[in-house]
């Protein structure tokens, strides 16, 4: 009996703890269906959750107001290209520092560890010269490049491949495989809670950027979903609804890629005991 | 096929020497078990044959090939592991025909050999199986068959059956035996086990601290160990030191250990040459527990000992015995009251003895077996005949 009370009392705790969580992204979907002038006027009260004279208006605002799709294939194309290139590029990085023996290996491996806690505000300026020395204002390729490489990546991956057994790597050595293949053959298919993790992160952290985009893209063409989004509070008419229905279109990708990855994530975050 | 020779090899980590000047030669074919106690660098031995770690001095022949500078893919060595370090995402199939891939050779030929090798090891039926789904036994036999397939000129084994059970352990031990036996594969197995490597090695190989201290065939090992340690590491329970002094009276020579007196027989005194230089020397007797026997009474030949704990195995009965002779732990010669206890002496009595603790036993080690050290705990035996195999080493040594 008094199993079952505290049993009870768990479940109302998680339960509390989840709604609070729900809570900004239920409110978000649910305004998106309503009339713009209802969203501000019902936000402060419990009916800001109830979806009544639900329309999907807003969405087809969206649509109308903006090159929606447009900004949603950059974003995907830009986030996808550094998950990808990302994986491979830090990977191996990460692969070279933790098996290979090489000469000033380790004082290079704290250079990049070092290089972590530099968040990309405080490079932001010079990086931003950088590019448009080079002739890259406005491009896909200012927006990739200086992302592939990741630190933190490297660190993830790093601390998960040097746990792995070394015999795993020393019979595909004698087996015939060369470094590159033993990496390919070996590796990769025996890291996959890593390669979800990094994933999952880098596409976080990409996805919802905005301070570096809204510094190198001038026009529409190549300007990703949070530069776009950005751009219905400042135009006129300032209509909440449009806003909110953008955000549901703009998170759902998100949310779809961590419940697909959901369990190699967890996996990954054990293996690599990162917390957050 | 080919076989191995170290030309005076050392290995360095950071300074400090772990494999010292090893000459050694693994004859064509021959399986040769190197034995020693964990740290002693016999793994390492193993290791810089695979390639896998780097030699720091002298050189390594497979073949007649110096390989210290070929990366292990181009030795054509196959390795067991002792966690056997299957792939864990392969199946059984994919274990066994990862390293044919490696070798490009033909899909038709890759399933042939899977299937010869599967057939040889019982694996068949397991072929469609991850590792993880498999037993330590079964494990075992996909390890082995992904050194097999490989048709590698060399079979390195690195403890491959520390992870088994005992009942097992005997088995496959067999296994690895006939199956070597009938492959003919040059074989260098490392094992801490000295039953195992006495049991499966054509020679043994017997390591301390990065020395190799005796190379022979296992027999030869147990009756002629050429050093106290070899005396104390193979045989179980380890063989009794004592400090004696040896005497001559009347033309009779003895061993004089703490007043107690134990006559010299003709065999021994003219298998241990060098002894008369010894006369009124001190010396290092050697005794198996299993050469010590219970008699009636005190007196010369026997020695007077206190129980102090019997251990009854069913068919014999092991005693731990107290006395006043001074016993040395085999591990080294200086004296072990310097460096802790001094060990118990040991006697395996045939059947069952029931006696008990601070009863007193005169116990009369055979006298044809007494084994004689100098007091470096150097064997005082006359070095014995070489066998064929010796000889075939020798020459390969010479070879160099």
């Amino acid at each position: 009996m008094k199993h079952l009370l505290w049993r009870s009392l768990d479940y109302f705790l998680l339960a509390t703890l989840a709604l609070l969580f729900l809570a900004p992204i239920l409110m978000m979907l649910v305004g998106s269906l309503k009339p713009d002038q209802r969203v501000l006027v019902e936000a402060g009260s419990l009916v800001a959750f109830i979806p009544h004279q639900a329309s999907l208006q807003n969405y087809a605002d969206v649509f109308a107001r903006s090159d929606f799709l447009r900004f949603l294939l950059n974003s995907l194309l830009i986030t996808g290209a550094i998950v990808t290139t990302g994986l491979l590029v830090n990977s191996l990085a990460a692969y070279a520092f933790a098996r290979l023996q090489w000469r000033g290996r380790d004082l290079l491996f704290n250079l990049v560890l070092a290089l972590m806690i530099l968040p990309l505000e405080g490079i932001a300026v010079p990086l931003f010269y950088q590019v448009a020395l080079l002739g890259l204002r406005d491009t896909y390729t200012a927006q990739i490049l200086p992302f592939i490489a990741n630190a933190f990546a490297i660190y993830l991956f790093y601390s998960f491949f040097i746990g792995l057994p070394r015999e795993l790597e020393e019979a595909a050595r004698l087996d015939g495989a060369s470094t590159l293949r033993t990496f390919f053959s070996i590796i990769v298919p025996n890291s996959k809670p890593v390669f979800a993790s990094v994933a999952i992160l880098t596409f976080l952290m990409w996805w919802g950027s905005y301070l570096w985009p809204l510094m190198v893209t001038i026009g529409p063409a190549v300007r990703p979903l949070p530069v776009a989004i950005a751009s219905f509070y400042t135009l006129p008419p300032l209509q909440w609804g449009d806003i909110l229905a953008f955000g549901v279109m703009m998170v759902s990708p998100v949310l779809l890629i961590f419940l697909l990855f959901q369990r190699w994530f967890v996996r990954g975050v054990v293996a690599t005991a990162i917390k957050g | 096929m080919a076989g191995i020779v170290f030309d005076s090899v050392s290995k360095s980590f950071d300074g400090a020497r772990i494999i010292d000047s090893l000459k050694l030669a693994v004859a064509d074919g021959e399986l040769l078990v190197l034995v020693g106690p964990s740290g002693c660098g016999k793994s390492t031995v193993l290791r810089m044959v695979a390639g896998l770690e780097l030699v720091t001095e002298g050189s390594i022949h497979i073949g007649g090939r110096i390989v210290n500078d070929l990366p292990p893919q181009q030795r054509n060595v196959a390795m067991v592991f002792q966690n056997y370090a299957l792939y864990p995402h392969m199946t059984v199939r994919q274990n066994l025909a990862f390293p044919l891939k490696m070798k490009k050779l033909a899909a038709v030929e890759v399933e042939r050999r899977v299937a010869e090798t599967a057939a040889m090891l019982d694996l068949t039926s397991l072929l469609a199986r991850r590792p993880r789904a498999l037993s330590g036994g079964q494990r075992q036999r996909v390890a082995m068959g992904r050194a097999i397939i490989r048709e590698a000129d060399v079979f390195l084994m690195d403890e491959p059956l520390s992870n088994l059970d005992a009942g097992l352990r005997g088995q496959i031990r067999s296994d690895i035996a006939a199956l070597q036996a009938r492959l003919g594969i040059t074989t260098l197995y490392v094992t801490h086990d000295q039953t195992e490597a006495m049991t499966l090695g054509q020679r043994v190989a017997v390591m301390r601290k990065g020395r190799l201290q005796q190379v022979a065939p296992p027999h030869a090992l147990y009756t002629s160990p050429a050093n106290i340690f070899v005396a104390g590491f193979i045989g179980s329970p380890a063989m009794n030191i004592l400090r004696a002094t040896l005497e001559e009276e009347g033309g009779e020579r003895f061993l004089r250990l703490d007043g107690q007196r134990l006559p010299l027989t003709g065999a021994v005194i003219q298998r241990h040459h060098g002894l008369a230089g010894h006369t009124g020397r001190e010396l290092l007797v050697g005794i198996r527990p299993e050469d010590l026997a219970l008699t009636d009474s005190a007196g010369p030949g026997a020695l007077t000992l206190t129980l102090h704990t019997a251990e009854s195995l069913g068919h014999e009965t092991l005693v731990h015995l107290d006395g006043e002779v001074e016993t040395l732990a085999p591990e080294a010669p200086e004296p072990a009251k310097a460096t802790g206890a001094q060990p118990r002496m040991i006697a395996v009595l045939p059947g069952h003895h029931p006696i008990s603790r601070g009863e007193i036993l005169h116990l009369r080690p055979d006298p044809g077996r007494l084994h004689l050290f100098d007091r470096g705990g150097v064997s005082l035996v006359r070095a014995e005949g070489s066998s064929g195999l010796q000889r075939r080493v020798a020459k390969g040594l010479r070879a160099l």
